[in-house]
């Protein structure tokens, strides 16, 4: 049998499907696994992913561009395969794609975020491993030096610091990625035991529009607006995207700490070059642990590793006896921690 | 430990001096005080000896995480830090061991060198087990003898001062010498720093030198009159001030360690200066008979060696000249001008540094284009009404150094830098061609092929001159670039030229150019420079003649 999915110049490609898996060259057909930047890029004839990311897909690619959308686990037959979307738990809409021809199975994850105990995520549903005979895999923190707190406990650190800032009369401004990330953090700190009120750059307002459209009970907080009037707030937190540090924007709040939310903030020496008041590790992709979980939870034979430290889990999978290869792809910032939104 | 860890982790969480201060104070007033001994000797840059080998600390994370050796090196390439990356590894501690860190300083982490690889395994596993996860990167930092925080000994010194209301200068002064290696620190030595009777502390104890700045632009546009300064030559060896009291020698290093052993010849010339005399001064290696001092790599090649042969003192003999008194007739006479305790040292009758006597702020400009010849930085400049200050504090003295030799070289490989540079690539190989190119073509032929003729030669290192956006600039183009990887280094396929400065230029048999080069760094990156146009061996080896550039190197 060959190979259900190969590298191509644009991208992942399935031959017998004649489409392409989050390519990053135009192509007539190209599945999406979700609506980020470095997987879901314009210029595609024709985009099928799922529905619930289809807001935020055409947020960013216009309305001309032509979108379909799937449930989690609806098949749909293209050519000579079977296709169906399964949830990654990355950001809402998140899905792997998984192929079948002829009874062999292949699974391009896209990014996924595998929940352990005491992680909580109201935002997107949870990763669903899905056997097959192929899994294509991210790395995104493919070392075992990854490894995450459970959300709650690093959303609880984020409260402590938050209430400390309230004490000490300022504000606090925490950054992360506005799409998936933001929404995290919006649906666990935007509680109603908080020590002050929460508040949005326009950015994640947009996206959390979106979320609320498909259907996610995010809480109500209010947008940052030129009319915003931080003097007259105590002790609030503004969640924003990580451009906004040392901006004009975060200037007119006043006294305020700063953070980050990521999982490179893992590293001191990616904390200090942030130069944050505080660095929290917080991420929406699998940890090492997650990866190595995911991957045996599949079953899967033979392993393919796309963008990240693919060379580390590459070798480590084989010397556990699976078959594992990598793939280079166009995905993520190799330039890590530096303004990776990871 | 606990409490030591929290002041640790509060001083890394924040960029504020105050706010690092402050969380010092607060520890200061907490801590008993045979930990805070402990705690200002590790934070103002005492350094315990390695209590256990890296390669031991790597072989256990790899035991206790249960991981391939190459599979822990990945991520330690990746944090760029030893203890981190252990930390991050190890199975989830207990946290069940709470003892004060003077406990576990002299019971636990000191005595470690000298139990057997078996003692040392079981105690590093049960510290690790025991301790909650940032206390378990202290440890690691502790026994690895890589223990550095970012707060400086001027900050502890304000902290100790300000939380017991004593003179900062004073408890400076008293500091001096407190953070020796193989000194552990007592609770009678705190508290001493502490005390404003300043009888208890002479002996040898130095005080804190005073640093210059370096000069910003011309003499001329920021100093005034030229005769508000003395200008001596800023010599090129080891800072050190030399107490003579009560019949003893005492020589302390810049970085206050006592090296007096190291200097026989030194020690033996002071021996003979009146008691109470403590001169500042620089340790050069100077030849018998030479009007010049030997250039800084034959000082080096005597640091170097543990035992001081017959041979390589004939080799390489050490003389103090001195530039500065702080004492004498055993009065403290830094906050005299710097004129008057000049006139003193000069009636001392020791080697002194001597000043120039150029009467304008030209002639001393002319002056200063000899400092190659004479083996020299450039210039120091003091004002004559100075005193003798702390640390780097005032506008008092400037360093005014001749520009550095410079060449246009090839980056060929990159390494990932540590600490804040982490997981970044910082680190540069430069190369030059081993003849010039005809052209461009010729070139890029040239980095297709190995074993060709025309060939980049790698000479040099530098990882320090570019701003942290010109860094991730770099680090962006080296990972499109790479060819290769081995461990923690890639090699590229060159496309950046970069003009690389140094003090000083030798030929040297270690080296595979032949060439060595002090204190490379990097002074700007060529963007506008093709790779054929980069420097060649000749380029070097006519440096190393004439010690000059062809070309001044230019200030833009």
């Amino acid at each position: 049998m060959p190979d259900l999915v190969t590298r191509r110049p644009q991208g992942l490609y399935c031959e017998l499907g004649d489409f392409y898996i989050d390519p990053w060259l135009p192509v007539e057909r190209a599945v999406i696994t979700h609506a980020h930047a470095d997987h879901c890029r314009p210029g595609h004839g024709a985009y099928l992913a799922h529905r619930d990311g289809l807001g935020l897909m055409r947020a960013r690619l216009g309305d001309e561009a032509a979108l379909e959308g799937l449930a989690y686990g609806e098949t749909r037959r293209i050519g000579d395969v079977s296709l169906s979307l399964h949830p990654a738990g990355h950001v809402l809409g998140s899905a792997q794609v998984r192929i079948e021809h002829s009874g062999e199975v292949w699974v391009v994850a896209g990014d996924y975020f595998v929940s352990g105990a005491g992680d909580c995520n109201t935002t997107c549903a949870p990763f669903e491993p899905v056997r097959c005979n192929v899994f294509v895999t991210e790395s995104t923190f493919g070392l075992p030096i990854y490894r995450w707190a459970p959300q709650t406990e690093v959303l609880r650190e984020m409260r402590a610091w938050w209430a400390d800032c309230a004490t000490q009369g300022k504000h606090a401004l925490l950054m992360g990625y506005s799409l998936g990330k933001a929404q995290r953090l919006v649906a666990g700190l935007a509680t109603p035991d908080a020590p002050g009120p929460v508040l949005v750059h326009g950015a994640v307002a947009r996206l959390n529009a979106a979320y609320r459209e498909a259907g996610v009970a995010l809480p109500d907080v209010d947008t940052v607006t030129p009319e915003t009037n931080f003097k007259s707030l105590r002790g609030a937190l503004v969640i924003a995207p990580p451009a906004v540090q040392g901006s004009r924007w975060a200037k007119a709040m006043g006294p305020h700490s700063d953070a980050f939310a990521s999982g490179w903030m893992r590293l001191r020496g990616a904390r200090r070059r942030r130069s944050v008041d505080r660095g929290f590790v917080f991420s929406d992709h699998a940890d090492w642990p997650g990866l190595l979980s995911a991957i045996s939870a599949t079953a899967a034979q033979r392993v393919i590793v796309t963008h990240g430290d693919e060379g580390a889990l590459v070798r480590y999978l084989t010397e556990l006896g699976l078959r594992a290869e990598a793939f280079a792809t166009e995905y993520g910032d190799e330039t890590h921690g530096v303004e990776a939104a990871a | 430990m606990k409490r030591f860890v929290a002041l640790y982790l509060a001083i890394d969480a924040t960029t504020s001096t105050l706010a690092k201060v402050a969380a010092l104070k607060r520890y200061l007033a907490d801590a008993p005080a045979r930990d805070a001994a402990w705690a200002v000797y590790l934070l103002a840059g005492g350094t315990p000896r390695r209590a256990v080998p890296t390669s031991e600390l790597r072989a256990l994370a790899c035991e206790a995480a249960a991981l391939p050796a190459w599979l822990f090196e990945a991520g330690y390439a990746a944090t760029g830090d030893l203890a981190e990356a252990i930390a991050y590894v190890l199975p989830d501690p207990e946290d069940k061991l709470d003892e004060p860190l003077a406990d576990w300083m002299e019971q636990r982490i000191l005595p470690l060198r000298a139990l057997d690889a078996a003692a040392r395994r079981e105690a590093v596993l049960a510290a690790w087990r025991g301790l909650s996860a940032d206390e378990r990167f202290m440890f690691i930092k502790l026994v690895g003898g890589g223990f550095r925080v970012g707060v400086s000994k001027l900050l502890v010194q304000r902290a100790l001062a300000e939380w017991s209301g004593s003179d900062a200068a004073g408890v400076a002064q008293r500091m001096m010498g407190y953070t020796q290696i193989d000194t552990p620190p007592t609770t009678a030595r705190f508290q001493a720093l502490l005390s404003d009777d300043m009888s208890g502390t002479r002996g040898g104890q130095p005080y804190p030198f005073f640093l210059a700045h370096a000069l910003p632009g011309e003499p001329a546009d920021s100093l005034g009159a030229r005769s508000d300064w003395l200008a001596e030559w800023k010599y090129d060896g080891i800072r050190a001030q030399v107490v003579k009291r009560d019949g003893q020698v005492w020589i302390w290093s810049r970085g206050e360690e006592l090296v007096t052993e190291r200097f026989p010849e030194v020690e033996t010339a002071a021996s003979t200066w009146p008691d109470g005399t403590v001169v500042d001064g620089e340790l050069l290696a100077w030849l018998p008979g030479e009007t010049e001092p030997a250039p800084f790599a034959l000082l080096q090649k005597r640091i170097g060696r543990t035992k001081l042969s017959k041979g390589i003192l004939a080799e390489a003999p050490v003389c103090l000249l001195a530039y500065d008194l702080l004492e004498s007739e055993g009065e403290d006479r830094r906050q005299e001008s710097m004129h008057a305790r000049r006139a003193r040292l000069e009636r001392l009758g020791i080697a002194t540094s001597p000043l120039l006597d150029a009467a304008d702020w030209a002639g001393l400009a002319a002056a200063r284009t000899q400092s190659r010849e004479r083996r020299v930085e450039g210039l120091m400049l003091k004002h004559r009404d100075s005193a003798y200050g702390i640390g780097r504090t005032g506008n008092a003295w400037w360093k005014w150094k001749v520009a550095p030799l410079s060449v246009d070289a090839v980056l060929i490989y990159a390494q990932a830098g540590h600490g804040r540079r982490a997981n970044l690539y910082t680190d540069y190989s430069f190369a030059v061609w081993n003849r010039a190119p005809r052209d461009a073509a010729e070139a890029e032929a040239a980095l297709d092929s190995t074993g060709g003729e025309l060939t980049l030669v790698p000479f040099a290192k530098a990882y320090s001159g570019l701003t942290d956006e010109e860094i991730k600039g770099v680090d962006r183009v080296i990972r499109k670039t790479t060819v290769e990887k081995f461990g923690p280094v890639r090699r590229v396929r060159p496309s950046m030229v970069f003009e690389l400065g140094f003090e000083g230029i030798q030929a040297s048999t270690r080296h595979k150019s032949g060439i060595a080069v002090r204190f490379p760094r990097m002074l700007r990156i060529r963007g506008d420079k093709p790779l054929h146009e980069a420097d060649t061996l000749d380029s070097l080896r006519a440096l190393m003649e004439t010690g000059t550039n062809g070309a001044e190197v230019a200030d833009d």
